[in-house]
């Protein structure tokens, strides 16, 4: 990894020397923009490392090929955009079902299709959780900042060996481009996490039964376990069946295993969440300019507070509950799309508070100064809930 | 590829030994029809593995979906059944990575040339050195018998119930000309050629590509009339001559002889080349990188 210090970083840069920091070594990509330049940097530095570097001939291959890594015993990442992400739906899918860790950046442009290649947008989050068919549990971490895409993308890592899965770094054009402060710590600072390996010999092992924490130790590819991987339903040998009883078992498990550990998982920031009467909800790059608005809002005298999702899945859903029923009136969703997020935090106050909305369609991040005017005209009664 | 260290005395083994000895028996019954030629494509596979010598612990067997694409998971090793047309960006990712791994794929014509058609053709331009079993059924076999783009114009389909339109891939040609370094092709009629071929595209350091002509008796042979196994064998006998021949009447054949070509199918080991595989050029680069 880099030298410890202190650099003037991109943000996608950045998330590649996290993700070398991480213990990845190898990286199989499509270029893609506005996550070509993980891409490059990875190209430049893998040899130095004994590491792998492979363009792929689409994203497609992109996440498949990191899944044969992973299999293979290697930390392994790819990183693309939306148009990107589309495509690898299908082996995201194949990811949670095989249990197999590795991280997805995607660095999320205008859409839908095409869409604004060059700039900003927030209109993959659902994507991320219900974009594969099927049903799944998935972790997704929204970095806001170049220092959180290295120090996300380690975490990234982490949460997938630890709980085998595909974890997704959502980031956002805004974040990704941006050039700050990045502190890279010493090595021995940075907590890294390695795969369960099994501790029954190979004659015993059942490969898809699960700890007590609902994740099976994970035997590589070449490893003399002679374990047999498919996306069909499976039983805990890893034999395809077509019951009823063992689908709802293993995909209880997949859901489970994210839901019920989802207090070790969950990250989220609050600021000023104490005595608000409304609480703007922000992540990514938009949460940069909704800090600076709840500070105007105080200013003006709004009892205003900010609560930012880091893992946008699992999503703090007992704390907007208590929050809402606490004394919080009024929540207010800042996010550059339609609303996605807005149904979460709807969902989450159980109706003790009100849901607002300060939707943007893309190509720039809100205004500091139109989250508090939308503030004002919710302290004012002026905006139903969800509406305009 | 990978070959336990040992000199290997060649020994007489049984089929029932080779079962016992390769097979996963609790995955047993098998999905296949009478008749298919998947059976045979798989036992030509552990002959060769058994002449190889490999060890089967440092060997992954990958493939995507369909009939062929079941075939790891009868195999008492590591296996991959991994999703539609990817078992090749897979098993890129396996050998890149783990270059000790001996990685061999199964797939079959709609996987391979269809949905994987991409795929197909760089994982041949990048010489990875896994080697490819092709099962062409000539048809989607799994799902039910719809046109495949390697069945034969003016064959009949439960989606070409008219007969195909189109004209048919032919996936060893397209193997050749996209890189691949060692491409035979064999009906599964006969066991030696391919027992040999086979064992030649695991020797081989690069991408290797074996296509098996295999009888789909079940969604193919109802829909064109061909009644059992029998006739499938002598659609091979009729349909296909040998390379060698093929390139000998190309050049000294009668004119007679060199019409009857244009309906023939070429079988044999169509090309063999020397090439540096990709894993042998990343370890060069990290080499020169680190000094």
């Amino acid at each position: 990894m880099m030298k410890p210090g202190t650099y003037f970083m991109e943000g996608n840069t950045a998330c590649a020397e996290g993700a070398i920091a991480a213990g990845c070594t190898f990286f199989a990509g499509y270029p893609i923009t506005p996550a070509s330049e993980i891409l490059e940097r990875m190209a430049k530095r893998f040899p130095e490392f004994h590491g792998s570097y492979l363009q792929m001939e689409d994203e497609l291959a992109s996440i498949t090929a990191i899944l044969g890594a992973s299999w293979a015993g290697r930390k392994a990442m790819t990183a693309t955009s939306g148009p990107g992400f589309s495509l690898m739906m299908e082996n995201y899918g194949l990811g949670l079902m095989t249990e197999t860790p590795c991280v997805i950046v995607n660095v999320m442009r205008g859409g839908p299709s095409t869409g604004l290649p060059t700039k900003v947008a927030q209109g993959d989050v659902n994507q991320t959780r219900w974009g594969t068919h099927g049903d799944v549990g998935v972790v997704v971490y929204v970095p806001s900042s170049p220092q959180e895409m290295f120090d996300l993308t380690i975490k990234a890592f982490n949460t997938s060996e630890k709980y085998r899965l595909p974890v997704v770094v959502l980031s956002d054009e805004m974040v990704s481009h941006m050039t700050e402060k990045v502190d890279i710590p010493k090595k021995e600072d940075i907590e890294i996490v390695e795969r369960k390996k099994p501790e029954e010999p190979p004659e015993r092992s059942l490969p898809f039964c699960p700890d007590e924490d609902l994740v099976p130790p994970m035997a590589n590819a070449g490893e003399g376990y002679s374990v047999h991987v498919t996306g069909l339903t499976h039983d805990e040998k890893g034999h395809p069946s077509i019951d009823e009883e063992t689908q709802n078992k293993l995909v209880t498990r997949l859901i489970d295993k994210i839901r019920k550990n989802a207090d070790d998982i969950l990250e989220y920031e609050e600021y000023m969440v104490q005595d608000a009467d409304i609480i703007v909800v922000a992540y990514g790059s938009v949460y940069r300019a909704a800090r600076e608005a709840v500070e105007i809002a105080r200013d003006k005298g709004i009892k205003a507070g900010l609560l930012r999702p880091i893992t946008i899945w699992p999503f703090p859903e007992d704390r907007i509950y208590d929050l809402a029923k606490n004394g919080t009136d009024n929540f207010l969703v800042a996010e550059i799309n339609f609303g996605q997020i807005v149904f979460e935090v709807e969902r989450c106050t159980g109706g003790a508070a009100n849901t607002y909305l300060a939707p943007r369609m893309g190509g720039n991040i809100h205004t500091p100064e139109e989250i508090v005017d939308r503030m004002e005209a919710i302290e004012e009664g002026k905006i139903p809930d969800f509406k305009e | 590829m990978e070959k336990k260290e040992e000199k290997r005395e060649v020994e007489m083994i049984s089929a029932k030994e080779i079962r016992d000895k390769y097979l996963r028996h609790d995955m047993m019954p098998h999905i296949f029809c009478t008749g298919c030629g998947i059976g045979n494509v798989l036992d030509y596979t552990l002959w060769a593995l058994e002449k190889e010598g490999l060890d089967m612990d440092k060997t992954v067997f990958l493939s995507g979906i369909g009939c062929s694409s079941r075939l790891p998971g009868y195999i008492d090793v590591d296996s991959l059944h991994t999703t539609h047309g990817r078992a090749l960006a897979f098993a890129t990712g396996v050998k890149i990575t783990n270059p000790e791994l001996n990685v061999i794929v199964f797939t079959g014509d709609g996987d391979c040339m269809g949905i994987g058609g991409n795929h197909f053709i760089h994982a041949c331009r990048r010489n990875i050195d896994i080697t490819v079993i092709a099962v062409n059924n000539y048809i989607y076999g799994m799902t039910g018998g719809q046109v495949a783009p390697t069945t034969p114009e003016g064959d009949y389909a439960t989606t070409a119930p008219y007969g195909n339109l189109e004209p048919a891939f032919d996936m060893s040609e397209m193997a050749i000309s996209s890189g691949a370094t060692y491409v035979a092709r064999w009906g599964v009629k006969r066991p030696n050629q391919p027992i040999n071929s086979i064992q030649e595209a695991l020797q081989n350091k690069g991408m290797s590509f074996v296509e098996m002509m295999s009888p789909c008796t079940t969604a193919y042979s109802r829909q064109n009339r061909m009644g059992s196994i029998e006739e499938f064998w002598d659609w091979y006998d009729n349909k296909t001559i040998l390379a060698e021949d093929h390139e000998r009447i190309k050049q000294y054949g009668s004119e007679e002889e060199k019409e009857e070509l244009k309906d023939k199918i070429k079988v044999g080991v169509l090309h063999k080349e020397e090439k540096k595989s990709l894993s042998e050029r990343i370890q060069e680069l990290i080499e020169e990188v680190q000094v």
